[in-house]
């Protein structure tokens, strides 16, 4: 089995894993970080959205052994010192938010969105979470809840 | 109003861990020397299962064991259940076959369960389930639902494919005025069958404690207690207090968490087997193969009116399709939550309902959000609006000439339901306002000069929630009662939990039964926390489904708040030495009436726990239990109103307008609730535009298995959408509250479909309106199109 190291939410992580391990697989099982989930197996559903290297990525379609050496956020990682992100804080305040189950990778991709495009329109917002499925809020205050992180990220 | 007391839009309380990766859902959960399992499933629709050679499995890498359907037969295991007895028109009992855990002589269904691999990773089992070798006979498949009952033999105890022929009113009578009334408008459709999907795949955890002889079955459940009950009364042979269901985060339901599947046996049962737990999570190509899915109608109904256009009479016939097997609660959901709700919003006085409900080889089917209301509200939608386009009415003033009167209220229908409030017209009139209703046809007008054809399509919806009383459902055939549980716990420092025997898995319960509980006993909402979904922590309890929790779960914590509020009373008027008459209790206080003794709710939970100086005869502690079994049904309703623009050339149809007024009674928190709303709305498009799940008519393959073929609602496919409420509280209830779950699943088809058709200028298109069939019939309308 071949060693991984990688760096994840700031801490250098080592593992063994099989070839065929995927990177979610990874993140939940080696590492116990269960906030990243997996909804599909065709790389349709962004429960799994984590940033690879600055940059959202499924990571049900990366192995483990292609992460060598990348810096992984995860959505643990992602409030600092026990104070939510601002998109964190958006999907609160503005009910972006139901069963949970969609909502990490709603999240992480909602952020590198807004890393390119500081101040997405409506349409740019539904445009981009074409990779984010989520069945409990048909996505009304999800759009709101990204638009306003957007502001709160910029300020 | 406090500000996190009802009526208030507080941000939810559960938030906080899902934001952060903090859930724990039952894929999250690892216990300790847990073994993985994985199912062999059929590849046919329909065959004789002649042998099944586990040799080469059993040497593959980290295989413990593997259990076929011989296993589960030596081991007694009886089969899965349906709960709901209905009777057909002869007033004998649906067929019933055996459902069992494991195949063993046949499958029916693409997906089926013949046997389960335990390795000690879920990677190895799934490899050695691959090397299971099944010897299979195949015999012809049956899938169309239409034709059923004509087609090959599913069940030999079930001739005709036919599980019943159910009829509800009066055939002849109803017969007699469509043969005289003035106008009689036909329609034929199709509801089309969907596949839930919640994003969560369902997921079970088995675990057996030889010391103790305990089991614990974690599960994706909706309702543990129930699952613990049929687990344990009809499968496993268990008593009841031998068994801990537990349903941690659950990632959405939708009816499809509510059954008792196969997979969740075989985890719990194999835990005993193997002496190990037991692990088993769908993947979601499993999902979309066994889940229990829903609709799947195929329906001819017959309107009659008088020249007026007042509603005569109404002829219901639809057979609907079981699938291969009865799931927990199939046969219900097209009779008692489906016939028993034609009157919609509308004066029809006599209406006849014949349902066939058909066995074919496709996955079982249930409950599905909406669960039948759905199904009526379409039937009646389409026909009304076909009724107006045919009689050359204007759709509103037509469904308006019809509405029940609020002053009709409690109104009597003639399929069962006696509807408790309402003001249709009230809610009718705001959406008209919200959606700007009138100035429809300039919008009509500018669009034909961009080349889009505008379309308007309104639905008047009812449902019938909180199904209840459970005396009345026990006699329409359900083997359960439809009460709900809490309790409230007070804690010597006078913070409390509320034990609830509902299910949150997307609600937000933790968040709206705190706001009851604040508002009725003035704890600080912060010091309330709501406790769900394990068997060993909360009183028995129905679980969540039917927009059902606020109603009779939520007046279950009413119930049990009164019996704090009246025992503290008691040690109040002790401790400040008053008659207990004299004590009032407001806001979390209690206090002798007109004067300013006062002791906190907090000051008497600590007497209560600490009861140095107490009242003789009085129980020490805090806490009370409450069961609430409702006096009726409850009865939401309102109007959705959807504008669409349909680009002739391409089909692809745009939703440029959404308004819904729903009539919720009380609202407890107008955020989740509007969410509620848009979540159903979205459910509702879906089945409208995107989905349908398609099984290949010889073959019987589920053609649409993934979400590449599926097609989910994503955001870019959604609007925004305006949402409003009216309020006619419902008079039976302590809160006033009727629920708000499954509103919009219910109301959204038809006024897409009545929107589509109007832009295209037909009576009828089958959902889903893919931009195929949309496209074809704006090619062949063309030429008139241009003329307009």
């Amino acid at each position: 089995m071949p060693t991984v190291s990688m760096t994840v939410n700031g801490k250098s992580v080592s593992a063994d894993v099989e070839n065929r391990t995927l990177l979610v697989h990874f993140l939940r099982e080696k590492l116990a970080l269960t906030g990243t989930h997996v909804g599909c197996d065709t790389s349709q559903c962004g429960a799994c959205v984590v940033h690879i290297d600055g940059k959202s990525a499924k990571s049900c379609t990366i192995l483990a052994v292609q992460a060598e050496g990348a810096q992984v956020t995860t959505i643990e990682g992602l409030a600092k010192n026990g104070e939510l992100h601002p998109m964190q804080a958006a999907f609160k305040e503005n009910h972006g938010l139901q069963c949970g189950f969609c909502t990490p990778g709603m999240v992480m991709s909602a952020v590198d969105l807004v890393k390119n495009n500081a101040n997405p329109s409506e349409q740019e917002i539904r445009d981009w979470l074409e990779g984010n499925i989520c069945r409990c809020t048909g996505y009304h205050n999800i759009v709101k809840a990204i638009a306003a992180g957007a502001k709160a990220m910029g300020r | 109003m406090s500000e996190k007391g009802i009526g208030s839009s507080v941000r939810r309380s559960e938030d906080q861990r899902f934001l952060t990766g903090k859930g724990h859902y039952v894929d999250d959960m690892n216990r300790p020397g847990q073994a993985h399992a994985a199912f062999v499933r059929s590849p046919h629709a329909h065959a004789r299962v002649k042998m099944v050679d586990t040799s080469a499995a059993r040497k593959a890498p980290g295989v413990i064991a593997i259990f076929t359907g011989s296993d589960v037969a030596a081991d007694k295991l009886g089969g899965l259940i349906c709960g709901w007895t209905v009777k057909d028109k002869n007033g004998d009992p649906h067929k019933a076959p055996a459902h069992p855990i494991l195949a063993y002589d046949k499958v029916r269904y693409v997906g089926d369960h013949v046997a389960v691999v335990i390795a000690e990773t879920q990677a190895q089992a799934r490899d050695a389930a691959e090397k299971v070798d099944v010897d299979y006979e195949v015999l012809p498949a049956n899938i169309d639902t239409a034709k059923a009952m004509k087609g090959a033999v599913v069940h030999d105890d079930a001739p005709g494919n036919l599980c019943y022929d159910w009829e509800l009113g009066d055939r002849a009578a109803v017969d007699g005025i469509i043969k005289s009334a003035h106008h009689v408008t036909r329609i034929d459709l199709v509801n089309n069958r969907l596949i839930p999907n919640a994003i969560e795949p369902r997921a079970a955890i088995g675990e057996y404690d030889s010391g103790s002889g305990h089991y614990t079955c974690y599960s994706t459940s909706q309702n543990p207690h129930v699952l613990r009950l049929i687990l344990c009364a009809f499968i496993m042979g268990v008593p009841e207090h031998k068994m801990r269901v537990i349903s941690p985060d659950v990632g959405g339901g939708f009816g499809s968490k509510i059954f008792c599947y196969a997979e969740e046996v075989v985890c719990t049962w194999a835990a005993k087997k193997i002496d190990r737990p037991v692990k088993w999570t769908a993947d979601r190509s499993e999902s979309f193969l066994s889940d229990a899915h829903g609709r799947d109608h195929v329906t001819h109904a017959e309107l009659a009116m008088d020249k007026e256009g007042k509603f005569l009479a109404l002829k219901v016939e639809t057979i609907a399709n079981m699938g291969a097997y009865l799931s927990t609660f199939a046969t219900c959901v097209p009779t008692y939550l489906y016939a028993t709700l034609l009157a919609g919003q509308y004066t029809t006085p006599i209406i006849f309902a014949n349902v066939k409900a058909v066995f074919t080889n496709t996955a079982p089917v249930d409950a599905y959000r909406g669960a039948g209301r759905p199904e009526a509200t379409y039937v009646i939608e389409r026909i009304v609006e076909c009724a107006a386009r045919e009689m050359k009415m204007d759709p509103v003033e037509l469904r308006r000439r019809n509405f029940i009167k609020p002053d009709q209220f409690p109104y009597q229908t003639p399929v069962a339901l006696q509807y408790d409030s309402g003001n249709y017209g009230q809610a009718l009139d705001a959406a008209l306002k919200m959606s700007d209703y009138s100035g429809f046809k300039s919008r009509q007008a500018e669009a034909a000069k961009r080349g889009k054809l505008r379309g308007i399509g309104v639905s008047a919806y009812i449902e019938a929630c909180g199904i209840a009383p459970s005396a009345v459902v026990g006699s329409l055939g359900a083997g359960v009662g439809l009460w709900e549980s809490a309790q409230i716990r007070l804690n010597p420092t006078g913070s409390c939990q509320i034990l609830t025997g509902s299910h949150s898995h997307g609600q937000s319960h933790e968040t709206t039964f705190a706001q009851v509980v604040h508002e009725h006993l003035g704890i600080p909402y912060d010091s309330i926390e709501v406790v769900h979904g394990d068997t060993a922590l909360v009183p028995f309890g129905m679980g969540t489904y039917g927009s059902r929790s606020i109603a009779v779960g939520g007046s279950a914590i009413v119930r049990a708040a009164d019996k704090i509020i009246e025992k503290g009373k008691k040690i109040a008027a002790h401790l400040l030495e008053a008659s207990v008459d004299d004590i009032t209790f407001k806001g979390g206080e209690y206090r002798v009436a007109g004067t300013d003794k006062v002791k906190t709710i907090g000051e008497i939970a600590f007497a209560a726990y600490v009861p140095h100086n107490y009242p003789a005869g009085v129980e020490p502690g805090l806490d009370e239990t409450a069961f609430y079994d409702p006096a009726n049904f409850t009865y939401p309703a309102g109007i959705h109103i959807c504008e669409v623009e349909i680009d002739p050339d391409t089909g692809r149809t745009v939703i440029v307008n959404w308004t819904a007024i729903d009539d919720f009674g009380k609202v407890i928190n107008p955020l989740i609730v509007e969410g509620q709303v848009h979540g159903g709305v979205a459910q509702g498009i879906g089945q409208a535009l995107l989905e349908g799940c398609v099984y290949d008519n010889d073959s019987g393959q589920l053609v649409t298995g993934s979400y590449m073929d599926y097609c989910m609602p994503r955001a870019d496919d959604l609007p925004s959408l305006k949402v409003g409420m009216t309020e006619t509280p419902c008079p039976h209830n302590p809160l006033g509250v009727k629920g708000c779950g499954e509103a919009g699943a219910i109301a959204a088809p038809p006024a897409i479909i009545n929107a589509i058709t109007d832009a295209l200028g037909v009576m009828h298109l089958d959902m889903p309106a893919t931009p195929e069939k949309v496209w074809r019939i704006a090619q062949q309308n063309r030429p008139a199109a241009a003329a307009e």
